[in-house]
């Protein structure tokens, strides 16, 4: 296996060395690439805009017709009707255990639906023929990084696999992805030596390598510090512009869903209860939104309390 | 789920796991390297433990029957005794025994934490069948080391045994006495017998503990009981197979 050129790099991946949506346009960003023509940052820009050109009116749009799952006697998902349009940012917010998770699972054929259907690119996303019709990849909350491959073997592990180049090719491949997510010094480690945060970055560098036409992420900020989860967001808000890739985004995450989402879907005990945009979220009076949202801690009437069901009174 | 019906479920998953396994067939010479790996983990790491083994199988057997045929005067054929029994029973069900201890509760084990870790749902995501690179390799590599271990373990069971005759007091028989009657007794029909059944306990040890990881739901403590389950499921099926297949074979 060719080995990457290993380069000094901290966990924390600095925003601007990511391409931005803006960079092509902003004069500063002109000048500062007139001054170092050949930075990590020019580089990914470059090739995130070749991607993103090939890639062009590839994004798919994803529909939710009567989507209802059960496991068992449990209900999770209850008719779900959602449809999800090319090349937005969904972000699909709600409490814990509110079936988010097997709702994403749908789509990439992970779980089957008990009643109703998930079309992708208007094809059943249960039918294995459509993960190999469409591109689409999902980035685990933890990850699911493949512990006994490093870095470099698990990002090149779909292009071998889909013999999709040749090792010189995968290669480039491979470091123009790590390169995008300022990964290049991990790229020889073992998923077991990273930190959260670079776990988080691998896995959508994983997930970039596919090229995908759908790209859907669960969790993608969970156990993160404030300012990783605002470097993921910025990163999934970048990807979407430069790839035009339709991105579904599951998380708790406030700022990530008004702060990058196109439009935003509430799902609280398997229904989905309103999809709107991030400004009309904030306007919002409905109580189960606004006390979601912006729950306030009350000590005098603590909620797990309400959650007890013998409390005595 | 009843036990008959999880039994039925079990056969069932795995298989369906068999047959999209042989459906990856064409690409096991990309997996070539995944192949090595597994050989080189089931019979280049089990060789010790089987080679111990089977010597003082051998030679435990080479006790007893010298302790009993020395009073019957006919302690010349021991070596035959040792040198069939070696062949067509013990060694292959002693490697197979072995083999689901140490490589099927491994291969459980690991199968199971990746499938609890999602990185089986990962490799689905990918369009990368799980069972062409968790199953098919380890498949292909049991096949082709099932029956040099087997071998190995036979010989040396047959050592074992000789050493005993040689150096016991009250058995004191010549290797070459030993040997005699175990060639004139054991013929290649015998060791033929002796590997088909290796080869198939060693199939089914892997298919079963692929099958039972890539089952796990839940988290570390249903991969403990995976493997629990794939070592208890192996023997059984070990002893079962045994008795079918010598009926078959004889």
């Amino acid at each position: 296996m060719p080995q990457p050129q290993p380069q000094p790099q901290g966990d924390k991946a600095p925003a601007s060395d990511l391409p931005r949506s803006d960079a092509p346009h902003s004069p500063a960003t002109a000048a500062s690439r007139a001054a170092r023509p050949s930075s990590a940052a020019d580089r990914a820009d470059a090739a995130a805009n070749a991607s993103a050109a090939s890639a062009a009116d590839r994004a798919v749009g994803i529909r939710f017709e009567g989507l209802s799952k059960r496991f068992g006697e449990q209900p999770v998902l209850r008719d779900i009707s959602l449809d999800i349009e090319p090349g937005e940012i969904f972000v699909l917010m709600g409490p814990s255990g509110s079936g988010k998770s097997v709702l994403l699972k749908h789509v990439v054929g992970l779980e089957a639906p008990s009643a109703g259907r998930v079309l992708v690119a208007g094809r059943d996303a249960a039918d294995p023929a459509t993960r190999r019709a469409v591109h689409m990849a999902l980035v685990f909350q933890a990850g699911a990084l493949f512990n006994s491959l490093s870095v470099y073997d698990n990002l090149a592990l779909y292009l071998r696999e889909h013999r999709l180049g040749t090792e010189a090719q995968i290669r480039e491949k491979v470091m123009r992805a790590l390169q995008i997510l300022s990964l290049e010094s991990a790229a020889r480690k073992s998923p077991a030596e990273l930190s959260g945060g670079m776990r988080k970055r691998v896995a959508i560098a994983r997930a970039l390598v596919m090229e995908p036409q759908l790209l859907l992420y669960d969790e993608p900020t969970s156990e993160l510090d404030p300012v990783m989860s605002a470097t993921i967001s910025e990163i999934i808000a970048t990807l979407k512009t430069h790839y035009r890739v339709t991105s579904v985004v599951v998380s708790h995450d406030r700022d990530l869903a008004l702060g990058i989402a196109d439009r935003v879907g509430i799902l609280m005990g398997g229904e989905l209860i309103t999809t709107t945009t991030p400004a009309e979220l904030r306007r919002s009076t409905d109580p189960r939104i606004t006390d979601f949202l912006n729950p306030r801690i009350d000590l005098s009437a603590p909620r797990f309390k309400k959650l007890e069901p013998n409390q005595p009174s | 789920m009843n036990p008959f019906t999880a039994i039925l479920d079990g056969l069932g998953s795995t298989l369906v796991l068999l047959f999209n396994a042989l459906r990856e067939i064409r690409t096991l010479p990309r997996q070539f390297g995944r192949f090595a790996e597994q050989c080189y983990l089931i019979g280049y790491t089990t060789l010790p433990i089987v080679a111990v083994l089977s010597f003082f199988i051998g030679g435990v057997l080479a006790l007893q029957s010298g302790y009993s045929m020395s009073n019957f005067g006919t302690k010349e054929f021991i070596g035959s005794l040792v040198g069939l029994s070696m062949t067509r029973e013990l060694g292959p069900v002693m490697v197979a025994i072995l083999l689901a201890g140490r490589v099927g509760s491994a291969i459980s084990a690991e199968l199971a934490s990746m499938k609890v870790y999602q990185e089986v749902d990962a490799l689905v995501t990918m369009n990368i069948p799980p069972e062409r690179i968790l199953v098919l390799p380890r498949l292909a590599a049991v096949l082709v080391m099932m029956p040099i271990i087997t071998l190995i373990g036979i010989i040396v069971g047959w050592f074992g045994g000789a050493l005993v005759c040689e150096y016991v007091g009250f058995i004191s028989l010549a290797p070459e006495k030993y040997f005699e009657t175990l060639r004139r007794y054991t013929d290649f029909r015998d060791m033929w017998s002796g590997l088909l059944k290796a080869e198939i306990f060693g199939f089914v040890i892997v298919l079963v503990s692929c099958s039972i990881g890539l089952r796990t739901r839940g988290g570390p403590r249903e991969i403990g009981a995976s493997v629990t389950k794939a070592v208890v499921t192996s023997l059984i099926l070990i002893l079962v197979l045994d008795y079918f297949v010598t009926k078959a074979l004889i």
